[in-house]
């Protein structure tokens, strides 16, 4: 029952072909996927310097079916803006103009230039894929990278001594009409929030959670069902904030404890028991706090998941 | 039409007679005049274009380059540090050929602050990939970022166009401003060969490995080696509709000259009253204006010096560790001219930091060199408290 209502509810397409680079259990190229099957064939799409300007394939392939601007990794909003503006000067308002990047190239080295197309309220929908440090350098932190974590510049005896920045706040904070959590290990609610960002005009940014088994230090096969986990046990909540003001959590999150979701992960495979209490204290402290300015109302029924 | 304007107004006005479709700019002295006249001209509708507001300079460029892989004309502008600050995105629309237009504001960079005129900020961008044109006057400002876009389009190469801090930027000059029908005909609307497009979809920029890399930069220098004649084929347009040239490089009174000064940007203008002097009083001096810096107009320049006894270069600027960039570059293209066709060449470094260049400066320059006095260093520094 549920499986045929996924498959109603998440659009055939075939603007991602085959032939990808990524790492096998990579979960972007499945979030891609759904993206542009989502938007659709009237959409460009500028990528900065992240795991994508590999996966997408080497001049002169490309995996996907849309236009590709390949720029530096600061510069993805900023190109977009441009993108945005020569379309506009043409008449062509209605193609989607969609920044595909990861979690350095947002949290970090591009966190001004999105900062000011935000500000600007730039027509653009921004999607990070956020796996949680550098991993097409070889695994070194960003700010992205959780408590705790090991990484290459993170060794397991100094791991990671900084939380995760909240970058969803911060892109509330701008008023954009549309910010919001996701993760292509819950398809329905990935799509449903794609459908409502394409149907928005201005700033719009999703914050995709996507497993990097290589980095993660997991099975192949794990990744999805440690994103699964990741938002069960509200390390990564689903959430949707509309115009910086009406915060809400798209699905019920089961609260499950933190730790089963820790050490199938040889990235935590360091963490004392107390270290794992300390990130469960402060999982429940934000969850709390989410839950002082948010609505819980799922945004596709809990079936359809 | 006849108008008194400052030089950063002439940039504005450049860009609104080229029809300009995407501006992105962040403001920076002694630019600012450039931003706020596009503003005002886009506001007020005599220049339809978007004016992407940007938080930096960094991402000027970069917009200014996605708005040019969409196939529009854009344009943007800065100065000195604003200039460095975008130094990894001019290579970018270097290498993906986007025929972006850009105006340098000549100013020295930092530390220490300093905020009047040198060539450092753009002659650190000479490996970028971008056409450098240093303008003397208001007019030839004007004309030039006409003349600069038809350069960029034909050729598919970004072109930076220089002037004076100050000198030129803040100073009021009476210019004739071309006729907007006959800018039209002479620079139509783009016609992007390759662009970003849903009915066409390519991927533009994307990994390229060794085994094609090099022929893409191979691609580029071909393209970049075509300049000096693409823009001599424009200019004779623009001499034919508007009765004004400028050339890569203007010889003036250089007809058989024993000494002839080299120089660039407004200093120019103050060595021309000094050679009109030098000429009246029966001496052989003349000089010659580089306009062109990138690319580097090797075989004219030949061409221009072979045979002139000696050649002072007029650096307003510095290769720290080396010398004047200007002074370094001639001595490499005039090398393999035969000993006795070739200049002696001597260097000189002035007017760092928006120092005065005045004509007592450039007569030291004449004497020194007429004396050949061999400098301690690469050039000889003039002006300088030791």
């Amino acid at each position: 029952m549920s499986q045929l209502r996924i498959n109603e509810l998440i659009p055939e397409g075939r603007l991602l072909a085959s032939g990808h680079l990524a790492c096998p259990g990579c979960a972007a190229p499945l979030a891609m996927k759904l993206a542009l099957n989502a938007l659709g064939a009237n959409t460009i799409v500028v990528m900065p310097a992240c795991c994508y300007t590999i996966i997408a394939g080497p001049w002169p392939q490309s995996s996907l079916q849309v236009p590709v601007f390949h720029t530096a990794f600061a510069t993805g909003p900023a190109v977009a803006s441009g993108i945005r503006a020569a379309l506009d000067t043409q008449g062509k308002f209605d193609t989607t103009v969609l920044v595909w990047v990861g979690d350095g190239g947002t949290f970090d080295i591009g966190l001004q230039s999105l900062s000011g197309a935000a500000e600007r309220n730039e027509n653009i929908l921004y999607v990070c894929y956020d796996n949680e440090a550098y991993m097409n350098t070889g695994i070194q932190r960003s700010s992205a990278t959780p408590w705790g974590a090991w990484t290459t510049t993170t060794p397991a005896q100094f791991p990671e001594a900084s939380n995760k920045k909240d970058i969803l706040a911060i892109m509330a904070a701008h008023n954009i009409p549309y910010a919001a959590t996701a993760t292509p290990a819950y398809p329905v609610d990935f799509i449903a929030k794609v459908n409502k960002a394409k149907a928005m005009r201005g700033t719009r940014f999703i914050h995709l959670l996507s497993p990097c088994p290589p980095g993660w230090k997991c099975g192949d096969d794990e990744g999805l069902e440690l994103a699964r986990m990741a938002v069960q046990s509200r390390v990564f909540p689903m959430v949707e904030v509309e115009d910086g003001q009406h915060w809400r959590v798209t699905m019920e999150h089961a609260g499950d404890p933190v730790e089963p979701y820790l050490r199938r992960q040889g990235r935590f495979r360091h963490l004392s028991g107390e270290q794992v209490t300390h990130i469960q204290r402060e999982i429940t402290a934000r969850w709390e706090s989410l839950q002082r300015r948010a609505q819980a109302e799922p945004l596709v029924p809990a079936g359809a998941m | 039409m006849k108008k008194v304007m400052v030089g950063n107004h002439a940039v504005a006005w450049g860009v609104r007679l080229a029809r300009v479709e995407v501006i992105s700019a962040y403001p920076i002295t002694p630019q600012t005049q450039v931003v706020e006249k596009l503003s005002e001209m886009c506001a007020d509708g005599t220049l339809p274009a978007r004016f992407i507001k940007v938080e930096s300079e960094h991402s000027a460029m970069a917009a200014v380059i996605g708005a040019s892989a969409t196939g529009v004309r854009a344009f943007t502008a800065s100065s000195s540090h604003g200039l460095l600050y975008m130094h990894e995105m001019l290579h970018w629309a270097g290498g993906a050929r986007l025929p972006i237009v850009m105006v340098d504001v000549n100013r020295a960079v930092g530390a220490p602050w300093n905020i009047w005129t040198d060539q450092n900020d753009s002659l650190s961008q000479r490996d970028t990939g971008w056409v450098q044109l240093y303008c003397e006057t208001n007019q030839e400002v004007v004309d030039t970022t006409i003349m600069a876009f038809k350069l960029a389009e034909t050729l598919d190469v970004p072109v930076m166009l220089m002037l004076d801090g100050f000198y030129l930027s803040h100073t009021a000059e009476p210019v004739d401003v071309p006729d907007q029908e006959m800018v039209d005909r002479f620079l139509p609307k783009r016609a992007a060969s390759y662009k970003l497009d849903v009915e066409s979809p390519h991927a533009f920029g994307a990994l390229v490995k060794p085994d094609a890399y090099m022929e893409m930069r191979f691609l580029q220098q071909e393209a970049l080696q075509q300049v000096p004649q693409t823009l001599a084929a424009i200019e004779k347009d623009w001499q034919r509709m508007f009765g004004r040239s400028y050339g890569a490089l203007e010889a003036y009174r250089a007809d058989d000259a024993e000494l002839l000064l080299v120089t660039s940007g407004t200093v120019t203008s103050t060595a021309r009253a000094v050679v009109d002097a030098r000429r009246a009083a029966g001496e052989r001096v003349g000089l010659l204006k580089m306009k062109m810096f990138r690319p580097f107009p090797t075989a004219l320049l030949r061409d221009a010096l072979r045979g002139v006894p000696r050649v002072a270069v007029l650096d307003r600027n510095i290769s720290p560790g080396h010398g004047g960039i200007f002074a370094e570059e001639l001595r490499s293209a005039l090398y393999d001219i035969p000993d006795a066709e070739r200049p002696e060449l001597f260097g000189f470094v002035l007017g760092l930091g928006g120092r005065d260049i005045t004509p007592a400066v450039i007569d030291e320059v004449i004497e020194k060199t007429r004396a050949g006095v061999v400098p301690s260093r690469e050039d000889l520094w003039v002006g300088v408290n030791p």
